[in-house]
């Protein structure tokens, strides 16, 4: 066991490294010098020269991500240009409100998954497996930055049961865990949620039904045991792929929080990465990125970790 | 007169195998209606200059924001008074062609790279796939936005940043099918009766290859729309004034006060044709497991 770990561990290594040199190699993607958006076109060659070298962008470029590695290793993601702030700073409050709403959002999603295709699959082509089959198919295939304007224009605009933007009431930027600042979760958690429970559903069904055919399920249910016991069986041979499904949506619900939280106005990363893109602050979008990615490269690795632990099978090779 | 019987349906079972998924999918009365409810959407695009009632460009100050059913705007207008059935209907066009292009390109990309990758193996197999594992480091939206964050804002930039997600997942299906496949007999016999490297692929791997990653890419259909249309929501894709679905909900957002179901119109669109993308897909992976 200890031995996976560290393989895990040690696979994980390169994986990290790969997603900081594409963080990094961002900016040489987008068209023109980086420092156009810091100088003006018509900036006299000193002044381009003396900002250059400030920047560090006269050294190669491997020493340039040899730097900013060093630096972001410590902590140091460099200096927004937008707004002159610490860009660690930045992010870091912007990353903790998205994987609270993608955090939140995964849990129902999944719940409900679980729920529906648990349902689905003991009662197949029943009405409640056609509804857990539409359902899930709605849930992959809506725009789910359309489902948060059609739930705001339903929940805040013609019942006003939950406000329709931002994280707090006033436009506080500070979190609290009160009712009135729950009540700026729900709309967005359950937009975001849509996603892993269509999926969920559709691989929690697929398994149960698959399950309730196996052989070992039908000799335990010949030999007498009660439903509850069986679901137990049934449980514990499903839970290592639907962690594995659920904790790769956590990952995307990561990226695809960016456009729910464009929606509700949520001061999380798709707040920042707007701001990046469309004031070309480059160290502001490499910071985020890169963030974002190592969160979801270790939640990669804490699943691959966990999934032996209930599943003894898995560990063994 | 007997002797004129129709011929048994034994020659039902000497149809080749896409005959047959054809022959399943025209019977599959989800697949037909579906299809019909897509050419549908995509002839209103198509011949959007013929069927438009309005030229969708033109605004007018007087008739901001009418209601569905207006006289003259079948579905109101929009935010400058620009007529929504007209521009629902060309944005089908940019909006379609966006949402299928990079499907198209990572199908034919993603395919001729697995196959490379899967035939000669090796250390290119090993260098290719490695390379390719760092894009599943990233989730996939995040990975897009960066993309085409990073390429600055355009239609061409956002095609770029979708056929670079999609192309490694493709890559991925063609190159395992590819693998198993190449170590079969019937490959060691060809190539030992002296058929070169090309015609083996052309002849016997691409077709072993092309089901499965024909069903993979119908898969992505749905992905892609809502993901094209997403970024031009987000104002990375289609620039104004052109007619987008995505741009349009974008564009329509502050109207939700005034004039909701208006606003919610251009994402009704991306919706049914995103579904109707997946539950073809669901059929056509039905229809097409049926080789065994």
């Amino acid at each position: 066991m200890f031995i996976y770990i560290l393989k895990r561990v040690l696979y994980a290594i390169p994986i990290a490294l790969s997603v900081t040199v594409v963080s990094f190699m961002l900016v040489y993607l987008a068209p023109g010098d980086p420092l156009n958006a810091i100088a003006p076109a018509d900036a006299p060659a000193d002044v381009i020269a003396s900002l250059k070298s400030a920047y560090g962008l006269d050294r190669p470029v491997p020493v340039q991500y040899g730097m900013w590695l060093l630096r972001a290793v410590q902590g140091d993601l460099g200096t927004s240009i937008a707004s002159g702030r610490s860009v660690t700073g930045e992010v870091m409050s912007a990353v903790s409100n998205t994987l609270m709403l993608a955090g939140f959002a995964a849990f129902a999603g999944v719940l409900a998954g679980c729920v529906l295709g648990a349902l689905a699959g003991y009662h197949r082509d029943s009405w409640i497996d056609r509804l857990a089959t539409a359902l899930s198919v709605i849930g992959v295939s809506i725009p789910h930055y359309w489902l948060g304007l059609v739930l705001t224009i339903i929940f805040s605009i013609w019942l006003g049961w939950f406000p329709a933007m931002g994280a707090g009431p006033g436009g506080s930027g500070e979190w609290l865990w009160d009712i009135e600042h729950l009540k700026y979760l729900v709309l967005p958690t359950l937009t975001l949620s849509v996603i892993p429970m269509g999926i969920i559903t559709r691989t929690v069904r697929a398994l149960v039904a698959d399950m309730l055919e196996q052989e070992f399920v039908v000799a335990l249910r010949a030999r007498g045991l009660s439903g509850r016991a069986v679901f137990r069986h049934i449980a514990k041979n499903t839970a290592p792929t639907v962690l594995a499904v659920a904790g790769l949506q956590v990952g995307y619900l990561m990226g695809g929080s960016i456009l729910v939280e464009t929606v509700f106005a949520w001061p999380g990363t798709g707040f920042l990465l707007n701001t990046a893109i469309f004031q070309r602050d480059m160290p502001l979008l490499q910071g985020t990125i890169l963030v974002l990615c190592m969160f979801f490269v270790v939640l990669n690795l804490i699943v691959d970790i966990v999934q032996p632990l209930i599943d003894p099978r898995m560990g063994r090779n | 007169m007997t002797a004129y019987l129709p011929i048994p349906p034994a020659v039902a079972a000497t149809r080749s195998y896409w005959a047959t998924v054809w022959y399943q999918l025209l019977r599959d009365p989800m697949a037909l209606s579906i299809t019909f409810i897509l050419l549908l959407i995509v002839s209103a695009a198509v011949f959007a200059p013929w069927l438009a009632p309005a030229d969708p460009y033109k605004a007018s100050m007087l008739n901001r924001l009418l209601p569905i059913g207006s006289e003259g705007h079948l579905l109101g207008t929009d935010e400058l008074g620009r007529d929504m059935l007209s521009r629902l209907m060309y944005g089908g066009r940019i909006s379609l062609l966006m949402g299928v292009i990079p499907v198209l390109a990572a199908f034919i990309i993603g395919t001729a790279t697995g196959l490379l990758a899967g035939y000669v193996g090796g250390k290119l197999n090993m260098a290719i796939m490695r390379v390719l594992d760092v894009f599943y480091a990233f989730p996939s939206v995040l990975l897009a936005v960066a993309i085409s964050g990073a390429l600055g804002p355009g239609m061409s930039n956002s095609l770029i940043a979708l056929s670079l997600i999609f192309i490694p997942q493709v890559v991925r299906v063609a190159e395992s099918v590819t693998t198993q496949v190449r170590k079969l007999d019937y490959i060691e016999a060809a190539r030992m009766s002296g058929a070169g490297a090309f015609s083996i692929i052309r002849v016997h791997v691409l077709s072993n290859v092309l089901g499965p990653v024909f069903v993979y890419t119908t898969g992505l259909l749905s992905v892609s729309m809502i993901l094209a249309s997403g970024l031009s929501f987000l104002g990375l894709g289609v620039k104004p004034p052109e007619p987008e679905w995505g741009l349009m909900l974008n564009t329509l957002r502050s109207a939700i006060y005034i004039n909701p179901w208006l606003a919610a119109l251009p994402g009704v669109l991306i919706f049914i044709t995103s579904i109707a993308f997946n539950l073809l897909a669901d059929s056509v992976r039905t229809a097409m497991d049926i080789r065994r």
